[in-house]
């Protein structure tokens, strides 16, 4: 197309991304390394392990606890991650944003905290069947404890949720709806917006596992319009054991604590406690204060290179190593949405998802092969495991041409 | 790191035809093995007679790693005692871990497995079939005492 070149964004440099993440200069095997597992875990840039170097090297102390300089500078830390946080996803308040380890975490809080308040026998919790198991087993467990019901809307042959049949599935007892805003094996973008909006009319409040979403997107929890958000920092080139949970205020204010100890109280005797406010009620424990000032940094890390920028780079990438892996003899993607973010998914004719990936690894690539912990999903395509490459901010079409050079090598070995 | 160690001719013509494969019904013994991390899965029949192990059938599917080992140690262990399966385990369990030299002349064919030692990760794989095997022999065991 003939675009004016004045609007044209700047092109994303990828060699100066690649040069802030210190990992991708080694090698595996001789081979320089190319690391197609983002959607496992990403990897750190240098302003992250700095951070993270500079709040244990000069600012560690425990945090909402001391009146010591250490103390009240390693709150101030702590806490202003929080507020980047905040802004990163467009929440309200910092008081909607509850550190915990990860999504698994988030989601198991929303579950017991909010799910055992509010489920009872014959309630149903509605999610998809392209799920991650960390929005199914919570749920599964949750249910069990309640006598409430797991139902799972369906998804087509190209990995898109059906969304009629998702309708069908709400009734007058749904009382919740957990769905991916990305799906980790496949890729597919939910509608997200819609499936809150049609919650929202029958006044059903919506968790997003947005997990594999907030790395390749811009989040907007306002615009999502959603109750309830979780996701990883390790996704989205932060550390690991941190992670977010994003809640409506009021939902969360209306919630109990789900663990109990210190930070989640403002007065404790023997027969009863006051617990603490939002979001801390929520924190019991000291929390992973360089974790969080990590993440912090991590976003503030991706806002520097422009969500829309990396979103924009990785979708060619996603295209090139699409079209150049079904291109190749034997290869089925699995999962042609239309709407993906930077994962595809194959599997190769006659040959384990695991052989592929050993003679990749081999080469220096590093793919996840297995059923990526959403086996419902593998079973509605009848399949053991997929091969999966996923792709960062740093990854560049040299990565591309490799993964098809090995995916290559690797039908040669197998004939 | 030698890919053609792990994926020796023999390994590769085991996974394309693997011998032994189906179910035998009826079975004096079976065992499901499943490995979860990699969603292998891996069905074992037997026949015994007395203490020998005289037929076996597996089903089930993985990887090349496991789908030959499996076919492999059907070869193997078919029509021996359970004392010699026993031994030849632990024979084929010190190859796959690289741990003290093994006699290539016992194993046979096994030794073909001999390149999974250098892949930690995949000896997982090419141990499930034989964990089945003693599964199965172990629930044969049992009923064949009270009967």
């Amino acid at each position: 197309m003939n675009a004016s070149p004045a609007v044209l964004s700047p092109p994303y440099d990828v060699a100066r991304v690649r040069a802030d993440f210190p990992i991708l200069a080694r090698s595996i095997h001789g081979k320089p390394l190319v690391y197609l597992d983002s959607a496992a875990s990403s990897q750190r840039p240098l302003a992250v392990l700095r951070a993270v170097e500079h709040y244990e090297t000069t600012l560690h102390a425990n945090v909402h606890r001391g009146v010591h300089s250490l103390s009240q500078w390693a709150t101030e830390a702590y806490e202003r991650s929080r507020e980047t946080v905040r802004r990163f996803i467009n929440a309200r308040s910092s008081r909607e944003i509850v550190f915990v380890r990860g999504t698994t975490e988030a989601i198991n809080l929303v579950a017991n905290s909010w799910g055992r308040g509010h489920l009872t026998a014959g309630d149903e919790v509605l999610i998809t069947h392209l799920e991650h198991h960390a929005n199914i087993v919570p749920w599964q467990m949750v249910c069990a404890a309640t006598g409430a019901r797991l139902r799972a809307a369906p998804v087509t042959a190209a990995g898109e949720l059906d969304l009629d049949a998702f309708r069908q599935l709400l009734s007058a007892r749904t009382r919740l709806i957990a769905v991916a805003h990305v799906s980790n094996a496949l890729g597919t973008v939910l509608p997200v917006q819609e499936i809150a909006r049609i919650a929202h009319a029958q006044g059903i409040p919506v968790l997003l596992d947005g997990a594999q979403a907030v790395p390749h997107a811009a989040v907007d929890v306002r615009a999502l319009d959603c109750d309830f958000y979780a996701f990883s920092g390790h996704k989205v080139y932060g550390p690991t054991g941190i992670g977010v949970l994003y809640g409506r205020e009021s939902l969360l204010a209306a919630m109990p604590p789900w663990q109990g100890g210190g930070e989640m109280i403002l007065s404790v005797s023997i027969e009863a406690s006051t617990y603490n406010e939002l979001p801390w009620k929520f924190e019991a424990g000291t929390p992973n204060i360089s974790g969080a000032i990590g993440l912090g940094a991590a976003l503030e890390y991706v806002e520097s290179l422009g969500r829309e920028a990396i979103a924009a780079h990785e979708h060619g990438l996603l295209e090139l190593a699409s079209q150049s892996l079904a291109a190749l003899p034997g290869v089925r993607l699995v999962g042609t949405a239309a709407g993906k973010a930077a994962v595809v998914s194959f599997t190769m004719k006659g040959i384990h998802p695991h052989d592929i990936g050993t003679i990749l690894d081999s080469e220096g690539i590093a793919i996840r092969t297995g059923h990526h912990c959403a086996m419902p999903i593998m079973q509605f395509y009848g399949l053991p495991a997929t091969a999966r490459a996923s792709f960062g901010c740093y990854n560049d079409t040299q990565d591309v041409e490799r993964l098809i050079q090995g995916v290559r090598k690797v039908r040669e070995l197998f004939g | 790191m030698d890919l053609k160690e792990l994926y020796r001719e023999v390994i590769l013509d085991h996974n394309r035809s693997p011998r032994n494969f189906g179910r035998l019904d009826p079975a004096d013994a079976s065992a499901a093995g499943r490995n979860p991390l990699c969603g292998d899965v891996l069905d074992l029949t037997l026949r015994m007679d007395g203490d020998r192990l005289t037929d076996l059938r597996f089903e089930g599917q993985g990887c090349a790693i496991s789908m030959a080992s499996a076919s492999l140690m059907g070869e193997a262990v078919k029509g021996r005692r359970r004392d010699e399966i026993e031994r030849l385990y632990a024979d084929v369990h010190a190859l796959l871990t690289g741990g003290e030299s093994v006699d290539a002349q016992q194993l046979g064919k096994l030794a073909a497995l001999g390149g999974v030692a250098e892949f930690p990760a995949r000896v997982k794989c090419a141990s499930l079939c034989w964990h089945t095997l003693n599964a199965a022999l172990a629930q044969k065991h049992a009923p064949v005492t009270t009967e």
